[in-house]
């Protein structure tokens, strides 16, 4: 790792965000690097989720400054905000595919939106990421009656589609069956290899996927990155927290609310 | 610092939320404003809505409309016939339903039918985080969800509220006609003789401003709904109450400011 301002893509400075009492973010410092499958984990509750809606804008950070490509996402309206979303893709936890509209539209819908491309080269754009993703089939079908499986892979289609910087997982494999997971995991890393520079971000309690597919791991505990660095660092370290976290044990230091 | 005792301090609190509730709707309704003036206009979504609304509200108001027509004629009728005045019994149900009734009772229909639909709808999006994910790819919920519905809700509304007048109407007729006897050139000479249009513009009126109301409102709970098995049917029975609490509210003031100052 570098860390010179062109590999770094996301750099959160000092962040700070609390919820009433409770504070999320506490000082958080943490880069993220262009191009490079990035895992946040942490116990639940730890602010994983919190750090992406940062990341995304969705939220505004009570003190501190998230550089992003060079532009302090914090100090954006909420125009500015919409418009840098835009190079952004997204895979949620249970995909978030839109009920109305068949996995074509669903898939067609970011570009719709968003392009002024002609309908023909939405659907080449469209016929690519279905390919890629291994839901060519499905295109007629509606969210209802898909499988959990194939909606996530609709739905990393439609993150796909409209060519995003930054792609975002939130828990990918969460709830899924082994053989699943794997296949996800599989997607993951192909897509960070055919689409070039494409920077992904997973938010993840799969240890054994973040260990195989990452680049780098960022471990959140009580506010803060306790680890940030490639896998054998983390696989390495003595801290006994993190250790704890490796193991999967209930004993330790690690404090549970 | 001066303690308040704890009535005291649970009253300021109750004021303080409920305050602060009202200055967020009309933040809701002022961004309301602001995306309908922004493009794309969702011309397809819009008569989507259109449909949705009114097509499908279309035999529930006719149905209700030529009851209450019907029911209205029954009670005043017996009334009038007492006073050998049963041929106005059509112009007075014709007054009624124009400037009171049908706003009334089509707007608490279609509180009932289409807003809790609405609501329903854009909370379960919330549930199942389609609504993050419109905010995700850079899309303004209010735009894509709230600005189609409020604008197909202002558009079709004061048509069915139409609708239900002249449902009434035909109700209170076959009422007239077949229990009061009431000849057919009186009924219909009284009718046009003492319903003015301006008492049809008030009632298209108010339906207009209710149609805004519950389109709003609705919208604003669905998106406001809390994610759990719980969110969609408490979003839902809070707008629907809520709503009808709005109309009424809505109903004494413009119908106020009518009698104060516009007439």
């Amino acid at each position: 790792m570098d860390g010179s301002p062109v590999a770094v893509m996301i750099y959160f400075q000092g962040v700070s965000k609390s919820f009433g009492r409770h504070r999320v973010l506490d000082e958080l410092d943490l880069h993220i690097e262009r191009g490079k499958i990035t895992f946040i984990i942490g116990k639940s509750g730890e602010g994983k989720s919190v750090t992406i809606k940062h990341i995304m804008g969705l939220l505004k950070p009570d003190k501190g400054r998230i550089i992003v490509d060079g532009s302090d996402i914090a100090e954006f309206s909420r125009d500015e905000a919409r418009s840098y979303r835009r190079h952004f893709g997204m895979l949620f936890q249970h995909a978030a595919l839109f009920d109305s509209m068949t996995v074509l539209d669903n898939i067609l819908f970011p570009l719709r939106e968003h392009t002024m491309m002609s309908t023909k080269d939405m659907l080449v754009r469209a016929d690519e990421v279905m390919e890629q993703t291994g839901v060519r089939q499905l295109r007629g079908q509606f969210p209802g009656e898909l499988s959990t499986g194939e909606k996530k892979r609709v739905g990393l289609a439609r993150a796909l589609v409209a060519k995003p910087s930054v792609l975002l997982y939130d828990e990918p494999t969460t709830g899924m069956d082994p053989l699943i997971s794997e296949m996800i995991d599989q997607l993951i890393v192909e897509v960070s290899q055919k689409e070039t520079g494409i920077t992904s971000i997973v938010i993840s309690h799969d240890l054994k996927a973040a260990m195989a597919t990452s680049d780098q791991i960022v471990f959140l505990y009580k506010g803060k990155a306790a680890l940030s660095g490639p896998p054998d660092d983390f696989r390495q370290s003595q801290d006994p927290v993190i250790r704890q976290f490796f193991a999967g044990k209930v004993e330790g230091p690690m404090e549970f609310l | 610092m001066v303690r308040l005792p704890w009535l005291a301090r649970t009253a300021f609190n109750k004021i303080r939320t409920q305050a602060e509730q009202v200055g967020a709707f009309l933040l809701f309704l002022a961004e309301i404003a602001q995306q309908a003036l922004r493009l794309p206009f969702r011309r397809h979504e819009i008569f989507r809505q259109i449909e949705f609304v009114g097509n499908q509200s279309l035999m529930i108001i006719l149905l209700t409309g030529f009851a209450t027509g019907a029911v209205f004629g029954l009670q005043i009728g017996g009334i009038f016939t007492i006073f050998r005045a049963e041929g106005i019994i059509g112009g007075a149900t014709g007054i009624a339903l124009s400037t009171e009734l049908a706003p009334l009772v089509t707007g608490f229909l279609l509180a009932g039918r289409a807003g809790s639909a609405m609501t329903a709808e854009i909370s379960t999006m919330v549930v199942n985080e389609q609504v993050d994910a419109l905010e995700a790819m850079g899309i303004s919920p209010i735009h894509y969800l709230v600005v189609p519905r409020v604008l197909a809700s202002m558009f079709i509304m004061p048509f069915l509220c139409g609708l239900f007048m002249f449902a009434g109407i035909a109700g209170v007729w076959m009422i007239g006609r077949l229990l009061f006897n009431v000849d057919e050139g009186i009924f219909m000479d009284k009718l046009i003789s003492m319903v003015q249009s301006t008492d049809i513009i008030k009632g298209l009126r108010k339906m207009f401003f209710f149609s805004f109301i519950i389109s709003a409102t609705s919208c604003r709970y669905g998106l406001n709904a809390s994610k759990g098995a719980k969110g969609v049917g408490l979003a839902t029975t809070n707008a629907v109450v809520h709503t009808l609490l709005l109309i009424l509210v809505m109903d004494f003031m413009i119908t106020w400011m009518e009698v104060r100052w516009l007439s």
